[in-house]
């Protein structure tokens, strides 16, 4: 099986600090990958690389077997790529029904139209879903300034997964959500993605969030990746518990 | 398209009140108001920016392009219609505004709003030694024609002219508040606050930001053609940086939020400017300042923020995530 996502050979560095080094990694799909590693460790360079938010020093990213490698974020949105972020990048101004609508409506090629209204019917019936998906309907006419970090998270979310993407790339989906949201927020996010086929990575720090929705794992330190495999075998990992986890299985 | 319809029916509501205004309000008023609505396109362009978070210090170079598109076509061609000439204005900013879009189209806040400046003070530079083009005396243009009617004396003049500038005025500002309210406009302001999720959206900041731009600069151009005519006079002041100012100054006291309040600030300026230099004629620019202050101070929106205020409170409190996620 040809592999969505291949990067072969990635180096990034920022001055003296190695960010990526020698990442080669191939993801197949229709995979939950999780990607743990401490602050620093490279997993949100990873993502940026991928996402094209970075270009690499040296290396490739292919997706579907097609060079992706230093296009440019909208171009990579494009070929199938979308991510989520650590801090949630919206439209602060807008509502949450704005945000959505205007996702859906550059999925729909309408970005351009000076005549268009933002709010069309057949738009509206797709958004009414993903506030279901979502549970964001209580929210929707609220200005995103003003909702709580969780629902935050997972406007961001739904903001990539609107674009009905091939690969969903979360960076850190439940930083900065209350523990007790933390379950459920990516118990709505599984949920909300669970019928569409898209391969997911996602950036964690709880390992028990990592145990339950990763299928496989990745753990970074110092810019390479340490270990690589279920997460049962990754968590225990000798080197993964000294660096990573601090003896956390 | 119930939203549309509405814009184009409040349009046409809009112009045939204008009409009855402009009939019974004195000449002077009249003129006032021609002034003011010319005036009021521009600042429309700086709103169309504004809602995008850039704002231009520039807009006399499009305001005097159209200027000087217009008079020239009349002296040097013999153009005399209204009409013909405010197309040559739409197009002098058009082909401007396209031509400097991609080259500042990567600039942001004070470096976007200094390259523009400077750009009309080149403009306003070449245009005062530029003697073929009358140099800084600039040039003279007599009355146009309105689709091949030349009123007859100037009171009539003056009323067709209103009547011509507010039909330009209502269209362009029917189409601005379409925009506004289209995909490309809600995206615009999204560009302001989120330029990174708009990249990853798919869409172009860039692009959306120079389309911006000529819409600006059309509209520029526009409102220079149309006070060329109504004042029957151009000169490279039309390019000063003051000029420039006075544009910015009207948006800022506008806000971003409505088109119907540019125009209001524009009328509003042009009384404010008109009574205080009657009554205060050695420190009106003062009177100006301190109103521009007031505005900044208790409704930093603009005008067009107090219809925001008038509307109904937002929805009720939402339930907490923990809550909601159950």
């Amino acid at each position: 099986m040809t592999a969505l996502l291949e990067t072969i050979g990635l180096q990034k560095a920022f001055g003296a600090v190695i960010a990526a080094s020698d990442i080669s990694v191939a993801v197949e799909p229709g995979q939950k990958l999780g990607l743990i590693g401490n602050n620093g460790a490279g997993k949100t360079t990873f993502i940026n690389i991928v996402t094209g938010h970075l270009k690499p020093d040296a290396g490739r990213v292919l997706l579907d077997g097609n060079d992706i490698t230093g296009r440019a974020p909208r171009q990579v949105r494009r070929d199938g790529v979308s991510r989520s972020f650590q801090i949630p990048q919206l439209f602060t101004s807008l509502t949450l029904d704005q945000n959505l609508l205007l996702a859906l409506a550059i999925l729909r090629q309408e970005g351009m139209s000076s005549w268009k209204p933002a709010r069309s019917d057949v738009k509206m019936a797709e958004l009414d879903d993903l506030l279901e998906r979502f549970r964001l309907r209580p929210y929707r006419e609220q200005t995103v300034a003003v909702l709580p970090g969780g629902v935050r998270k997972l406007v961001d979310v739904a903001m990539a997964v609107t674009q009905r993407p091939k690969l969903l790339l979360l960076d850190e989906p439940t930083s900065g959500v209350a523990v007790e949201e933390k379950f459920p927020l990516m118990d709505v996010i599984m949920h909300a993605i669970e019928f569409t086929e898209t391969t997911v990575l996602f950036v964690e720090h709880d390992m028990d969030i990592v145990g339950r929705y990763a299928d496989r794992v990745l753990a970074f330190y110092a810019g390479r990746i340490i270990a690589d495999g279920e997460p049962a075998a990754v968590l225990s990992n000798e080197e993964v518990q000294r660096y990573v986890t601090g003896g956390v299985a | 398209m119930t939203g549309v319809i509405g814009t184009l029916v409040a349009a046409v509501i809009a112009y045939a009140v204008l009409v009855l205004a402009g009939y019974l309000a004195p000449d002077w008023l009249v003129l006032v108001a021609t002034l003011a609505f010319t005036k009021g396109l521009v600042a429309l362009g700086i709103v169309a920016l504004m809602r995008g978070g850039l704002v231009s210090f520039g807009q006399g170079t499009f305001y005097c392009a159209g200027a000087y598109a217009a008079g020239l076509a009349m002296r040097s061609f013999g153009i005399g219609d209204a009409a013909l000439l405010v197309a040559l204005g739409a197009i002098a900013g058009l082909i401007l505004g396209g031509i400097i879009a991609p080259l500042l189209a990567g600039y942001r806040g004070i470096f976007f709003a200094t390259l523009t400046l400077a750009l009309s003070m080149i403009v306003y530079g070449i245009l005062n030694k530029t003697y073929s083009l009358g140099g800084s005396d600039g040039l003279n243009l007599h009355a146009p024609s309105f689709f091949g009617y030349r009123p007859a004396g100037s009171e009539n003049a003056g009323y067709a002219l209103f009547l011509f500038t507010g039909l330009i005025m209502v269209i362009a500002a029917t189409l601005c508040r379409i925009h506004f309210n289209s995909v490309r406009g809600l995206l615009s302001h999204a560009a302001r606050d989120n330029e990174i999720r708009v990249e990853y959206l798919g869409a172009s900041v860039r692009w959306i930001n120079s389309v911006n731009f000529i819409i600006a600069a059309v509209l520029g151009g526009v409102g220079g053609a149309l006070s060329a005519l109504s004042l029957g006079h151009i000169d490279p002041d039309f390019a000063f940086w003051t000029t420039s100012g006075e544009f910015v100054f009207l948006a800022i006291l506008s806000g971003y939020v409505s088109v119907t309040a540019v125009f209001v600030a524009a009328i509003l300026v042009e009384l404010l400017r008109s009574y205080s230099s009657q009554y205060f004629p050695n420190t009106w620019q003062g009177v100006l300042g301190i109103f521009l202050l007031l505005i900044i101070l208790f409704l930093p929106g603009g005008l067009g923020s107090l219809a925001l205020r008038l509307r109904p409170k937002g929805p009720e409190p939402a339930p907490s995530p923990a809550e909601n996620l159950k």
